[in-house]
């Protein structure tokens, strides 16, 4: 039962850093209908950002509280300034290019961020400073579910509550919903779509960047690579949920995240990308529109 | 032409989006050697019923049954892909234009021969006689059907480059190349002048002269009044009326629909 | 000449990444030894870069509008490739020159350079065999790769259980590939242009994951090492002569690539793909099955990765599953597009620049991928024709009584 719980919360876990990355695929292809391939390469600059900001502060003895809280602030920082660069640089210019030529556009970007990074910083796995303390109150559950968990779950419910409000009552969410909704419409009646989709990658980016930082605290290593297969994943947990969907990534990710920990756990854990890819594969060819998408109709 | 067989035979067609109900249980047939007219308001489940009966919407209900008068073998199309459909013999132009803009006039009805030929890889590596009598008589059959629909000066020409009416008759010519005996043209004269227009309806009725079968959308009620054999009326994606030009043009139902329009222009 | 108001525009662009580039490209940390490295003058170079960049990006972009204006005036000129492709007279001297260099580089140049024009050679093939489906059909594989790898990875088994030789391996592992593409294609091509991007992407994945985690089957992450190199009727080879006689397998390969695919991209499925890339629905309304149109060229496409996969595990005599990562589509889809998506001449000079370059400045070779990258992205934004626009041979139809159908290039 112990076991059951552990990879209960595992899955748990994973899902919610998987949402974090998830947002940002499903918001941008909600209001631009494109796959922002290189969205995983931003969660990545957001936990190397974290990184480096945490290791030069506890270097120079800062108390952990400061160093979490500014570490956040800057990963989120930079991350949303990547995310608002890279839609300005690639993807801006191809907003009436054919739907090809952005995702290869966007297949580039990522390439580029990778070994860009890989060449300012290094191809090594860096140990990622330990962030989250070990709680004194979760002593008696601690060989089930450690403290980083609850943190990134807390972290995650908190994060996902601030984004419903900021989308249904602020005025730039409005904007966002009548964008995705109609952008011709959104035009017409005063939506000024640039800002909204700058918005859009910088609200993305910020939640990605969370994740990073999460999910690097969590493991304890980073390298410049961990955003494709971490990209991959979220992007699958979007489509699982329906692609588009804010609550269907959400759901998608917490699917698909126990799903891995739980085949992992009891199948084994030689395949453990392997399941992930399977399922983005056969979601696409089965059920395109995910559990909580709508079917699209072509208009002839 | 009462004695002539049905071609096409549509009972009961509903297609439902949802909620809405864009056709809601049509009926429809249409005799060998017609001119028919489907007409009605803007959102009236005109283009909808095309894409139904072409198979790119698949309806919620109803039956397509389509018969052909060379060998009166008749189909069911409910289910059937697009291209299985324009094979059997039905053949469409669309609305809003879509010929392929960056290929040659001449390459755009070469593609309607596609379905009629049959060259596949080693054919085309090889380049055999075979091959080559088939592309010359695809090439040949092509200008035919261009000089038909009075594009042959354009032969060489990108389809984007073609003037707005050019287009649309390349669509038919390119519809024609597929060999249909029943051809289907929605709005073939949105966009023309008085002249192309007035070139549209002879070259309509030259097709149908070929013993094609045309069924055919259109909101210049003067030419679908001209042309018709016989019209059907949609309204709110329910058929309200049917019957000679004479007959609907009288009917109370149609000018109620059309409140305000000009049905007797 | 160039205005203030853009310097000043430019002056802010630089400001502005000399911000976002500050905590990657200036503060290096080393975890362990606690240390801190500032590094300045990284800061300098991006802001200074960044400036230039983005004036020479600006002066581009206003050449191309009046590009543009001046083509609506008159017709544009054409480009001097287009023009002797067009012509006889310059094309078939061109192709002989090319075929002879060819046929006398390994006696011109050392081993070392043969097996790098191998290489260079075998991306061609690559290319041209991608280009079916990118350039010509207009789908996105992601996972080309995964055909490489089963072609490679055939000669690799085929050969070390059942002792198969290279020339009965080649076709096998070109059919094998062909299959597999049949297999996959069937109910992925049916998906959206992005989706089927994404599918193909997970596919390619997922044999490299299976290669590198059943080692029952592929010897896992260490591979398989020992494959023997190409026979020639049981003669034994130098090493330098294995070299060269693989240098002209694949130069062979490459001529009849060429041919194959020109002879494929002008027929009736050549124009059947092209019309699918232009508008699906109205190719089927035309009659054309899109599903299976789409399937001819997808597994024709992985029919000369697995051939080339082949010649790869022949070639290296060693195959590992690090081969076939996503990077290696990448990188074949970089040649793609910076040839020029459809045109043969300029996937040729694509691999030829992206492979020989990187190979030749050693200094350049650290920033390869990272070139790759921006190149997807500038050539999409700038150029997405490509540096070789697409010559595509238009049938020209001459005379009204002799109907017969003329092509030119």
């Amino acid at each position: 039962m112990d076991y059951f719980i552990e990879l209960l919360f595992g899955g748990l876990t994973r899902g919610s850093i998987y949402a974090l990355i998830a947002l940002g695929y499903t918001m941008v292809y909600g209001i631009i209908g494109l796959i922002n391939f290189a969205h995983g390469e931003i969660y990545m600059i957001g936990a190397f950002t974290s990184f480096i900001v945490a290791t030069v502060l506890s270097i120079y003895g800062f108390p952990l509280l400061a160093i979490v809280v500014i570490a956040a602030v800057a990963a989120a920082v930079w991350s949303s300034a990547y995310g608002f660069t890279v839609e300005k640089l690639a993807y801006r210019p191809l907003r009436k290019a054919p739907r090809l030529a952005p995702l290869i556009s966007a297949i580039g970007m990522s390439i580029f961020l990778q070994n860009y990074v890989l060449l300012a910083q290094t191809s090594d796995f860096l140990p990622f400073p330990e962030l989250i303390p070990e709680f004194a109150f979760m002593e008696p559950v601690a060989h089930i579910v450690g403290s980083s968990d609850m943190v990134i779950l807390v972290t995650t419910a908190v994060v996902m509550v601030a984004l419903t409000c900021l989308i249904k009552f602020t005025k730039i969410g409005k904007a966002m919903r009548a964008t995705a909704q109609d952008k011709t419409m959104a035009v017409l009646v005063g939506v000024n779509v640039d800002r909204v989709i700058s918005a859009t990658f910088i609200i993305g980016s910020a939640l990605a960047a969370i994740g990073g930082l999460l999910i690097a605290s969590h493991i304890g290593q980073i390298n410049f690579y961990i955003g494709f297969l971490a990209g991959i994943k979220a992007f699958t947990a979007a489509v699982l949920g329906g692609i588009g969907s804010i609550p269907g990534a959400v759901l998608g990710s917490l699917v698909l995240g126990l799903t891995e920990s739980f085949a992992t756990g009891y199948i084994s854990s030689d395949y453990e990308d392997v399941f992930a890819f399977s399922l983005l594969v056969l979601i696409l060819i089965f059920k395109p529109s995910g559990l909580l998408g709508k079917a699209e109709t072509k208009k002839v | 032409m009462s004695d002539s067989p049905t071609i096409l035979e549509v009972e009961g067609l509903s297609k439902y989006f949802g909620g809405i109900k864009a056709i809601d249980n049509v009926d429809l047939d249409i005799r060998q050697g017609e001119i028919v007219a489907l007409i009605g308001p803007n959102g009236a489940g005109k283009t909808t019923f095309f894409n139904c009966l072409t198979g790119i919407y698949k309806p919620t209900a109803g039956d397509i049954k389509l018969s052909d008068p060379r060998n009166g073998k008749s189909t069911r199309l409910n289910g059937k892909k697009p291209n299985k459909i324009t094979e059997i013999g039905m053949a469409r132009t669309f609305q809003n234009i879509r010929l392929f803009p960056t290929m040659s006039v001449l390459e755009n009805v070469m593609i309607g021969r596609h379905c009629r030929t049959k060259s596949l890889i080693f054919g085309a590596i090889t380049r055999n006689k075979a091959t080559r009598i088939e592309e010359a008589q695809i090439i040949e059959r092509s200008y035919e059907i261009l000089k038909k629909v009075g594009l042959h000066r354009q032969v060489n020409e990108q389809a984007r480059n073609l003037s707005y009416g050019a287009q649309r008759r390349l669509e038919i010519g390119r519809a024609l190349a597929t060999e249909p005996f029943l051809l289907l043209l929605d709005e073939p004269a949105a966009g023309m002048n008085p002249k192309e227009t007035e070139a549209l309806v002879a070259l309509i009725r030259e097709i149908c002269a070929e013993g094609h079968s045309i069924l055919l959308i259109e909101h210049d009620m003067k030419l679908v009044m001209t042309l018709s054999d016989r019209i059907f009326v949609m309204d709110y994606g329910k058929k309200i009326a049917q019957g000679t030009p004479v007959e609907v043009r009288e009917n109370p139902a149609v000018i109620k629909a059309y409140l305000g329009e000009d049905v007797d222009a | 000449m160039f205005p203030v108001k853009e310097l000043k525009r430019s002056a802010l662009i630089s400001l502005w990444f000399a911000f976002l580039t500050f905590p990657i490209m200036v503060i290096k940390v080393d975890p362990i030894e606690r240390i801190v490295h500032w590094r300045w003058d990284n800061m300098f170079f991006i802001a200074f870069g960044s400036f230039v960049l983005s004036i020479l990006a600006k002066v581009f972009m206003i050449q191309k509008e009046r590009r543009a204006s001046r083509k609506k005036r008159k017709i544009a000129a054409e480009p001097l490739i287009q023009r002797i492709a067009r012509e006889p007279r310059f094309l078939y001297p061109l192709v002989v020159a090319c075929f002879a260099f060819g046929v006398s580089f390994p006696f011109l140049f050392s081993t070392y350079q043969t097996n790098i024009m191998t290489t260079a050679l075998m991306y061609v093939v690559l290319g041209l065999g991608l280009n079916i489906v990118v350039g010509v059909a207009g789908l996105l594989d992601l996972g080309y790769v995964a055909f490489y790898a089963v072609g490679a990875y055939s000669y690799a088994l085929l050969n070390l259980n059942f002792d198969m030789g290279f020339w009965a391996v080649l076709p096998i592992g070109g059919l094998l590939a062909a299959f597999l593409g049949v297999i996959l294609g069937f109910p992925v091509l049916r998906l959206r242009g992005d989706y089927l991007a994404i599918v193909t992407l997970g596919f390619g994945e997922i044999i490299r994951l299976v290669l590198e985690n059943w080692n029952a089957f592929s010897q896992g992450p260490s591979g398989i090492a020992n494959i023997p190199r190409p026979g020639f009727f049981g003669m034994e080879m130098t090493f330098a002569g294995g070299i060269t006689y693989i240098y002209y397998i694949v130069l062979v390969l490459v001529v009849i690539t060429i041919f194959v695919v020109n002879r494929l991209q002008n027929s009736r499925l050549g124009r059947a793909w092209l019309a699918l890339r232009e508008d699906e629905i109205a190719c089927q309304a035309m009659g054309i099955d899109k599903t299976k149109t789409k399937l001819i060229a997808f597994s024709l496409g992985a029919f000369w990765a697995g051939f080339v996969g082949v010649l790869f595990a022949a070639k290296t005599t060693f195959v590992n599953p690090a081969s076939f990562t996503f990077l290696e589509s990448a990188i074949i889809l970089s040649i793609v597009v910076l040839g020029g998506m459809g045109s043969i001449i300029g996937v040729i000079v694509g691999a030829l620049i992206l492979i020989l370059l990187p190979e030749y400045l050693r200094a350049l070779s650290e920033y390869r991928m990272l070139a790759f990258g921006a190149i997807l992205v500038i050539m999409m934004v700038f150029k997405p024709e490509g540096i070789i626009s697409n010559v595509r041979r238009s049938y020209k139809f001459k005379g009204t009584n002799t109907p017969e159908g003329e092509i030119h290039e």
